[in-house]
């Protein structure tokens, strides 16, 4: 098989791989924002930890 | 011994560092796995003779599927768990779960049009297995909105949990859908009790992808769980520690 035919899946090339390209998507999105959310809650929680600590002393 | 085991992994600071460790590894086994299904997917198996190469997007549109109603019935199982034992970890994993399991959905109904567009000459038909699925879609945001409605987490999670339950009747009509109904959605060809009527050579990259994706959930739930522990214990000691050595 050679490449041109690989990426011209039989003539469904625009239904195979707009499919694939989503679901890249889809799993790509779902891996960075618990990352991007985890770092964002952990700067918020020492932010505010020590704004709290400015306060009391 | 074997309670004590199970009394820390409830404890959101073990649980916090052992999903930490884990995460990598179960990462790492979903990139092999994908690999491997892609491989077998999109180069080794040969074209149907029917579908030609467009039935390659079952390797996609199936573990899907699979996924989106394995992890309601997580979502589910780990909600009544912590409605019945307090179990806040459980609580945890149910919410973490929901959207994930909209994602899944979302993925098997759009990939399911896609493939629908040229094999049944339309993207969408109202019958039993798209609609039951469709449904199953609105679960999951009903449980992510309601979820998100209630201020206090934890009278949140117990409320979600019994919609979810609820909501658990939707998933033997999905699964039986294409049985009792006459629909334009094909049968069944692996989750069948003689043997699977699938071919051996596109049976192996669909279970490889089903296992990849199992693999996907579990790393993807750890993340998720984690940042909702974060948010639940933010006012305790060992986060602000963990915090500020950031």
């Amino acid at each position: 098989m050679n490449l041109n035919e690989f990426f011209h899946m039989g003539g469904y090339a625009f239904y195979v791989w707009t499919s694939y390209g989503i679901a890249l998507f889809v799993l790509l999105l779902n891996v960075i924002l618990p990352l991007r959310q985890r770092k964002q809650r952990l700067a918020d929680i020492a932010r505010i930890a020590k704004r709290a600590r400015r306060n009391t002393t | 011994m074997f309670n004590n085991f199970f009394h820390k992994m409830a404890s959101p600071k073990y649980f916090y560092s052992i999903a930490g460790r884990l995460i990598p590894w179960l990462a790492a086994a979903f990139v092999l796995f994908t690999l491997a299904g892609l491989y077998y997917g999109l180069i080794k198996a040969p074209p149907d003779y029917q579908q030609g190469d467009s039935y390659r997007i079952m390797f996609i549109h199936v573990p899907a599927a699979w996924m989106s109603m394995f992890v309601y019935m997580v979502m589910a199982g780990a909600g009544a768990i912590g409605l019945i034992w307090h179990i806040k970890l459980a609580e945890v994993i149910s919410i973490s779960s929901a959207t994930i399991g909209a994602w899944f959905t979302f993925l098997a109904l759009i990939t399911g049009s896609i493939w629908g567009k040229p094999m049944w000459g339309t993207w969408w038909v109202w019958d039993a297995r798209l609609t039951s699925e469709l449904i199953l879609l609105f679960l999951y945001l009903g449980v992510i909105a309601l979820y998100n409605a209630i201020d206090d987490k934890r009278t949140a999670a117990r409320a979600v949990a019994i919609l979810a339950l609820v909501g658990v009747v939707n998933i033997p009509i999905i699964h039986y859908s294409v049985e009792w109904w006459n629909t334009l959605h094909q049968g069944p060809t692996v989750t069948k009790m003689d043997k699977p009527s699938i071919d051996t050579s596109m049976l192996i990259p669909l279970l490889l992808m089903a296992v990849a994706f199992k693999l996907y959930y579990a790393f993807v739930v750890l993340m998720r769980a984690r940042c909702e522990v974060l948010e639940r214990e933010r006012h305790t000691s060992w986060v602000r520690e963990l915090a500020e050595t950031k």
